[in-house]
């Protein structure tokens, strides 16, 4: 085998182009997880249409040997089902790649490329041949072309089976018939081509101790752990599945088998308002709560949300980000509401935002997200995106310790009430900024009338402004404590005068480019930011670099945005690197972005 | 400083109810609304509703939106938690708060301007769901606070202080609660207390959302000739179709006088109400019938009073949701969390 060839094994892309509502999703997660079982390492990113059926939609697998979590850029493999929009699929194809197609029908002569290979599987014509029924024959032309893939890439069909198996336990019979449907995409494959490709897959044992997972399932699961019982929420592309996660969950770990009560309380509201309110009421009183949303609803939330800051209430919001406003985008994704968030809300607000990376860290936010809130009193923002929150991703399997217990905060309880000479609900005894709260119905000493700006220590109407200003710098001192209590950083620092930062879903990508730039000689140090506010590692980070990339997905560089306005950076020393084309980033943009930038300043 | 302080007075002969507490352990602070305020007559009201039924003042949490109705709550109960939230969003938050603590008494206090304009999604939904809360509409057809634009529940021709005559519709809070699926809609007036005290106990008692729509004349910009939200014109039109009377649990029934006109109605907790109707073939369990009977009275220029229509088995929201009995918010860690080997094994299906 040429050194070429060997290149390719265990690393190429494969797309596949399909139209939405046909089943192709199970086909294809049925191709990436059989890689993934043969101890592949593996990445998935789903493009789908705001449509239930019959519109373009795509799926990228990256089989990666060294493990990378983000797109590469590149396509090696592009399975055409889709007729609308073979001219770009083909098009989108990497020089010296692949095109399988549906050969049933012929193929406009102009739709060629010299340095593709295009391989014709007659899929429908397989298919109606051996399949009864419209519904069946659909369904089961994309197993076949997961059988014709297994051939091409040399895929275990043993594992193959033992996925449908396990798919399928409960419906025997579906088995045997996806089964036949893979045959024959396999056997046609090992007939008329050269089988396997250079591309293609050998087993290895990368994935053990790995799950394969989407953020918002692991997000829902930290809200289980954490002890959430309170959810509320309106449904809304990309965040939807966390509740419908969190919802299964309960059902299955926190329902009371003797009596059927259930340990949680889940209220679809009305909208995003209401929802925020629920989750503000619930907080006041006690109960874990959250909502998860996106955009629109961060919008819809905003004059709660400083409610909730003023008034010092815990609550726990989960924005799943994608492309806004309104419909054409709401199924891509994007960074775009860090600065929406970090404000939200009329009048002084600032909130604590927390970055999760991949959906492990989805699980492990959450629950920090919670003890946060209850601490510090106040909403806190979960940022995941859209890649995160509905792609599956291959992480290290989550666990949890069993020692850990909420911090519930500074609540007194009823002895600490009784035992108390006066009960002030706004006065700062620590000086930390954050006061003691009592819960309602808990003793009559802890009872106060709760409000948004205009209180006193003693929760007491005021218009005072001498009492207004000692509130909001009182408030101030807390977000400076929140500097100290939110995560750190993740950095790798090796002295380089060069460095990014990112935050986020950008992580995969960075990693990979700074890797590839370090092999092309341009060294480069990395901050992950993984939360807001920011602490003084961060400043002491752009401190110590000459030039910093900030790479992020959005157009008006909105993480450089909030760093220029919280710290005292040297603005020109930080570069925005900006993706927001809607799709995941991918490494090449970051390599090109920052090899473009260098050639620039050796030219001039 | 607009908190005002009420002192605390202790005299002898003070009347106590079962728990030893009198009616000042019931009351808040100062209102700061204005002399003659229908509203102050609904917070006393509300003073003796809870001080004669007994509950512990700190067991209720007070709940409002924005506008002079939604500042009551801090004069009444002031051992009680309260939240003064945003305009309109009080049965959002009520929502939350009943979800995390079902063991509490919820009371919201909410105007026309809350809850039939801004806040008109959320006080439906509220009432969708039969969230368990009584849920008191302090109804002046006005607002107050930014001095004397019409509400939504001004009459059509109504006139302004200022001399504009009202064309629009009005939202009438209890046919929209009957239409809603209310299941308990009553109408009141803040200056008759001998037929709101009982309402708002048995508003208190009822197993689900229990709206009561008070007509409380704002006497600064709604109580001059020509307004229809007047005492006078309230007075003048006035119609008790039925009278509630609460009976809690503990105290033996009489069968008091005749007894064709009266209509019993077992509440959740044991209690019971005796239903007077004025009107001898009113019939408070017919939602069609309460409909038409305000259709024709309204044509009437009359304003029908009284506990309009109740449903009292109709399931709640912690009932449709099966929810724990104990409150959410003191569930044992150990009970919320499977533990770390049913994370693992749980996780077999995403490998």
């Amino acid at each position: 085998m040429s050194d070429e060839a060997q290149s390719r094994v265990n690393d190429f892309v494969v797309k596949l182009a399909n139209v939405n509502g046909t089943g192709s999703a199970s086909a294809n997660s049925l191709f990436m997880k059989s890689i993934f079982r043969m101890g592949i390492p593996v990445m998935g990113k789903n493009y789908f249409p705001s449509n239930i059926q019959g519109l373009p939609t795509w799926y990228e697998v990256r089989v990666t040997r060294d493990g990378h979590t983000a797109r590469s850029g590149n396509v090696d493999l592009m399975v055409a089902m889709n007729a609308q929009t073979y001219r770009e699929d083909l098009a989108e194809v990497s020089p010296g790649g692949y095109l399988l197609y549906d050969s049933t029908w012929p193929r406009s002569r102009d739709l060629v490329r010299d340095d593709v290979t295009v391989l014709g599987v007659p899929l429908s014509g397989l298919c109606n041949e051996h399949f009864d029924g419209a519904r069946a024959r659909i369904l089961m032309k994309n197993v076949c072309y997961v059988g014709a893939l297994a051939a091409l890439l040399d895929i275990d069909l043993d594992v193959i089976r033992a996925l449908l198996e396990q798919t399928f336990a409960s419906k025997k019979s579906l088995v045997a018939f996806n089964l036949s449907a893979i045959q024959l995409g396999y056997d046609y494959a090992r007939e008329n081509f050269d089988c396997p490709l250079p591309l293609r897959v050998e087993a290895m044992d990368q994935t053990a101790g790995k799950v394969m997972i989407d953020g918002n399932t692991a997000a829902a699961l930290g809200c289980l752990y954490a002890g959430a019982t309170v959810g509320a929420w309106y449904p809304i592309t990309p965040s939807t599945s966390l509740m419908d996660a969190f919802k299964a969950f309960c059902h299955r770990y926190r329902v009371d088998p003797d009596t059927g009560e259930r340990n949680f309380c889940i209220v679809q509201a009305e909208d995003e308002l209401a929802a925020i309110g629920m989750v503000l009421g619930a907080g006041w009183n006690g109960a874990r709560a959250f909502t998860p949303t996106s955009g629109p609803g961060i919008s819809l939330m905003n004059e709660f949300i400083g409610f909730g800051y003023f008034a010092e209430i815990p609550a726990v919001l989960f924005d799943v980000q994608r492309v806004g406003p309104s419909t054409g985008m709401p199924t891509r994704t994007q960074q775009c509401d860090l600065l929406a968030c970090a404000y939200a809300s009329h009048g002084d607000t600032r909130h604590v935002l927390l970055f999760p990376s991949d959906p492990a860290e989805c699980f492990e936010t959450a629950v920090q997200a919670f003890d946060l809130a209850e601490r510090l009193q106040t909403p806190v923002f979960v940022l995941s995106d859209l890649d995160i929150g509905m792609n599956d991703w291959m992480v290290p399997e989550l666990a949890w310790d069993e020692s850990y217990r909420p911090d519930r905060g500074k609540v007194l309880d009823a002895g600490q009430l009784e035992q108390a000479k006066e009960f002030y609900r706004y006065r700062d005894v620590d000086g930390d900024g954050i006061c003691y709260r009592s819960l309602p119905g808990v003793h009559p000493k802890g009872a106060y009338f709760l409000r948004g700006s205009g209180h006193n220590e003693r929760a007491e109407y005021t218009e005072d402004a001498g009492e207004y200003q000692a509130l909001v710098d009182r408030l101030q001192r807390k977000w400076d404590t929140a500097k100290s209590m939110v995560p750190e950083p993740a950095i790798s620092d090796s002295g380089n005068q060069l460095a990014i930062i990112s935050l986020g879903s950008c992580d995969g990508a960075v990693r990979e480019a700074t890797e590839q730039l370090g092999r092309r000689g341009v060294a480069l140090d990395y901050m992950r930011i993984k939360a807001f506010p920011f602490g003084s590692a961060v400043q002491e980070f752009i401190d110590r670099h000459e030039r910093l990339f900030v790479v992020e997905q959005n157009r008006d560089a909105q993480l450089r945005t909030l760093l220029v306005n919280e710290l005292e950076p040297d603005m020109t020393k930080l570069v925005p690197l900006l993706h927001y084309s809607g799709l995941p980033i991918d490494s090449r943009f970051i390599i090109e972005g920052i090899e473009a930038f260098i050639a620039k300043g050796v030219a001039a | 400083m607009s908190f005002i302080r009420k002192p605390k007075i202790v005299y002898k002969g003070q009347r106590t109810n079962a728990l030893g507490l009198t009616r000042r352990d019931y009351e808040g602070g100062m209102s700061t609304l204005c002399a003659g305020c229908g509203h102050d007559s609904i917070t006393t009201a509300l003073v003796q509703a809870f001080f004669e039924l007994d509950i512990e003042p700190h067991k209720v949490a007070k709940l409002s939106g924005i506008g002079c109705s939604s500042k009551t709550p801090a004069y009444f109960l002031d051992s009680a938690h309260g939240i003064n939230a945003v305009h309109g969003r009080m049965p959002a938050v009520a929502t939350g708060a009943n979800a995390a603590a079902r063991d509490l008494y919820y009371i919201g206090v909410s105007g026309d301007g809350d809850s039939l304009s801004i806040g008109l999604g959320q006080f439906a939904h509220a009432m969708r769901r039969n969230l368990q809360m009584l849920y008191v509409i302090e109804n002046n057809g006005v607002y107050g606070l930014t001095k004397g634009q019409f509400s939504a529940s001004a009459d059509i021709g109504s006139k302004a202080k200022k001399g504009e005559v009202n064309e629009q519709r009005p939202i009438d809070p209890v046919k929209a609660a009957l239409a809603l699926g209310g299941s308990f809609v009553a109408r009141a007036f803040s200056g008759d207390k001998e037929q709101l005290v009982p309402l708002l106990k048995a508003g208190i008692k009822h197993n689900g959302f229990a709206m009561i729509d008070v007509l409380s004349p704002c006497v600064t910009f709604n109580d001059h000739e020509d307004s229809t939200k007047s005492y006078a014109h309230t007075r003048q039109f006035y119609h008790p179709a039925v009278h509630a009377d609460f009976i809690p649990p503990a105290q033996p029934i009489e069968a008091g006088g005749d007894e064709g006109g009266v209509l019993r109605v077992n509440l959740h907790d044991g209690s019971q109400l005796l239903l007077r109707k004025v009107a001898p073939d009113y019939d408070p369990h017919s939602r069609a019938g309460a409909y038409s009977y305000l259709d024709e009275c309204e044509k009437r220029g009359e304003i029908v009073t009284g506990l309009l229509y109740i449903e009292e088995d109709r399931a709640s929201m912690h009932e449709i949701s099966q929810t724990a009995k104990q409150s959410l918010r003191d569930l044992e860690y150990d009970k919320l969390n499977p533990g770390a080997e049913t994370l693992k094994a749980l996780q077999s299906r995403y490998r």
